[in-house]
């Protein structure tokens, strides 16, 4: 295993930076999302309007994985509709369990390409899938 | 007397002497399991190549050899730990079956309305869960002994918590969490001088320390066999006598009975009594073996190998600032196991980083949320030491643990 491919720079920078780590007003949804068996926990908040994903952010504690792979998701579907939004959860997922590996396909999910690896470390998936399951629950898919 | 000397020790274990992600393998989560000398391995096959047949059936030669591989098992069982005979010895699956065993049949017979049980904050959760169960059947009352900054129970939480009302006292000896070895002399004799029994969680001590059931007079004492270099699957429930005595069985089935009719049944005498189906031979096989080994090299000089590793480990930690040990800092009132958290990193980080520089340590809640909580920590990391571990181990571990904050993008 090689960690500069999990630990990568834009992995740390999302990690540090906190640029959506924040509580948003008023929220329409808040949902909040767990790893017991770790300790990951993240409330994710949505405002919704028109169908539309108009600001997300997120509080909470977890692992480099877990609050990079939330932020990576953030960025990613701010300004997206409700399905488009929900489609890429399903790229993500399909991406982590290997079960989606062409590139076209890969290239919608921008920085979240790089957590792609962690597919290989059957130890951390659920660190990486829990934003994109919390989001799935908060928008009333499960 | 002379000390073991671990890399003599570390050659009786084969899985010990692979590479892990291209370095030596530095096995330090032996909290959570241990791992087997060739000799456990060797009287696994052996019984399996030999002796293999279900004990206490048949009239066969290999039921014979089973019985006996099974019976005296549990006679090396009671001389390690001193009980004073095989009637209080039952074997079970695990501590978790143990505690389950105890809160199911004594608690379930004899906790009424608000009686009280008292654990320790820092218990497991498997000594927490099943009196949650009972406590919440029998309307009985559960509480706590908290620890102060110093991770241990000072004297004065003893007295305030364990009172006329208690029934039961259910802790661990050694924290899992936080390697704190409770005050069992005093927690005992107070609970005894206000009528409770006292049932002590062994999981963590008896694979590390020399046990005594008839000096420390618990009522019970539980533990588990893949702690202790053994399989996973066997563990053990001491009880004194009398009192299994007064316990209805726990599971119903073969082998625990006496006379079975169409509506009633009577029970085999303990402690078959406490052991319904086929038993685990191989488990409790190899349960011997690893006793024998452990007794070969001798309990003192373990406990004795493992503080020193403790002290070195804990004066490189101490000494590098953003990490923070958890637990009691006097040596004499911890065993092997340092629970920790580096400034900005997440323990499962941590454990990800370290298990690249082939170091094999725990992430997590240890399976004691209440005691986290308590701690306002979300995890921990831990390491645990056993008696093949050597300062190599602890250098390998200290030298990636400086290493951290690095992947992580933080100076250092």
């Amino acid at each position: 295993m090689d960690l500069n491919s999990i630990y990568t720079q834009l992995i740390m920078e999302h990690n540090k930076s906190g640029h959506n780590k924040r509580p948003l007003d008023s929220p329409d949804i808040i949902e909040r999302g767990h790893n017991p068996s770790c300790g990951d926990d993240i409330t994710l908040q949505l405002k919704i309007s028109d169908k539309i994903i108009e600001d997300a952010a997120f509080e909470g504690v977890g692992c480099a994985i877990s609050q990079a792979s939330t932020s990576m998701m953030i960025d990613l579907i701010k300004g997206k509709d409700i399905e488009e939004a929900l489609s890429l959860v399903e790229t993500f997922i399909g991406m982590i369990k290997k079960e989606i590996t062409s590139d076209e396909e890969l290239e919608k999910l921008e920085d979240s390409i790089v957590l792609q690896n962690i597919a290989n470390m059957p130890a951390r998936v659920k660190c990486a899938v829990l934003a994109w399951h919390t989001l799935k629950e908060a928008l009333g898919y499960n | 007397m002379h000390k073991l000397n671990p890399d003599e020790i570390k050659n009786d274990f084969p899985i010990l002497s692979q590479n892990i992600n291209g370095n030596r393998l530095a096995y330090l989560d032996n909290g959570a399991t241990t791992q087997k000398p060739i000799q456990v391995i060797e009287a696994i096959y052996n019984y399996n190549t030999r002796s293999h047949g279900n004990p206490h059936r048949g009239a066969h030669q290999l039921s014979i050899r089973a019985t006996e591989e099974y019976d005296s098992a549990k006679e090396r069982v009671r001389k390690f730990i001193n009980a004073k005979t095989i009637e209080e010895i039952v074997f079970t699956r695990n501590t978790t079956e143990s505690l389950n065993l105890i809160a199911q049949s004594y608690g379930r017979e004899f906790i009424k309305e608000n009686d009280e049980i008292v654990l320790a904050i820092s218990e497991h959760h498997s000594n927490i869960l099943p009196w949650q169960r009972i406590a919440k059947e029998k309307k009985a009352i559960l509480k706590y002994m908290y620890l102060n900054d110093d991770g241990r129970i000072e004297p004065e939480e003893i007295k305030n918590k364990i009172t006329g009302k208690t029934k039961i006292v259910s802790i661990a000896h050694m924290s899992n969490v936080l390697g704190t070895i409770h005050p069992l002399e005093e927690i005992i004799e107070y609970a005894h001088k206000m009528g409770a029994l006292v049932i002590v969680d062994g999981a963590q001590s008896t694979p590390h320390i020399k046990v005594d059931v008839q000096i420390l007079d618990a009522d019970f004492y539980v533990f588990s066999g893949h702690k202790m270099l053994a399989p996973m699957g066997i563990g053990v429930l001491y009880g004194k006598k009398e009192i299994l005595e007064s316990m209805p069985p726990y599971l119903m089935g073969g082998d625990m009975i006496e006379y079975v009719y169409e509506d009633y049944a009577t029970f085999a005498p303990l402690p078959y009594k406490f052991e319904a189906g086929t038993q685990n031979v191989e488990g409790a096989v190899g349960l011997k073996a690893a006793i024998d080994y452990l007794e070969r090299i001798g309990m003192d000089k373990i406990e004795d190998h493992e503080k020193a590793l403790a002290e070195y480990a804990l004066d490189k930690m101490f000494s590098i600032p953003y990490v923070n040990v958890q637990g009691p800092k006097d040596l004499d009132m911890r065993g092997g196991i340092i629970s920790f958290t580096v400034d900005d990193a997440h323990p499962h980080d941590v454990s990800t980083i370290l298990d690249s520089y082939g170091v094999a340590i725990r992430a997590g809640h240890h399976c004691a949320q209440p005691l986290m909580r308590y701690l306002n920590l979300p995890a921990t990391s831990r390491v645990s030491f056993y008696l093949y571990n050597t300062k190599e181990d602890i250098d390998q571990f200290v030298e990636g643990l400086k290493n951290v904050r690095k992947w992580l993008g933080y100076g250092s």
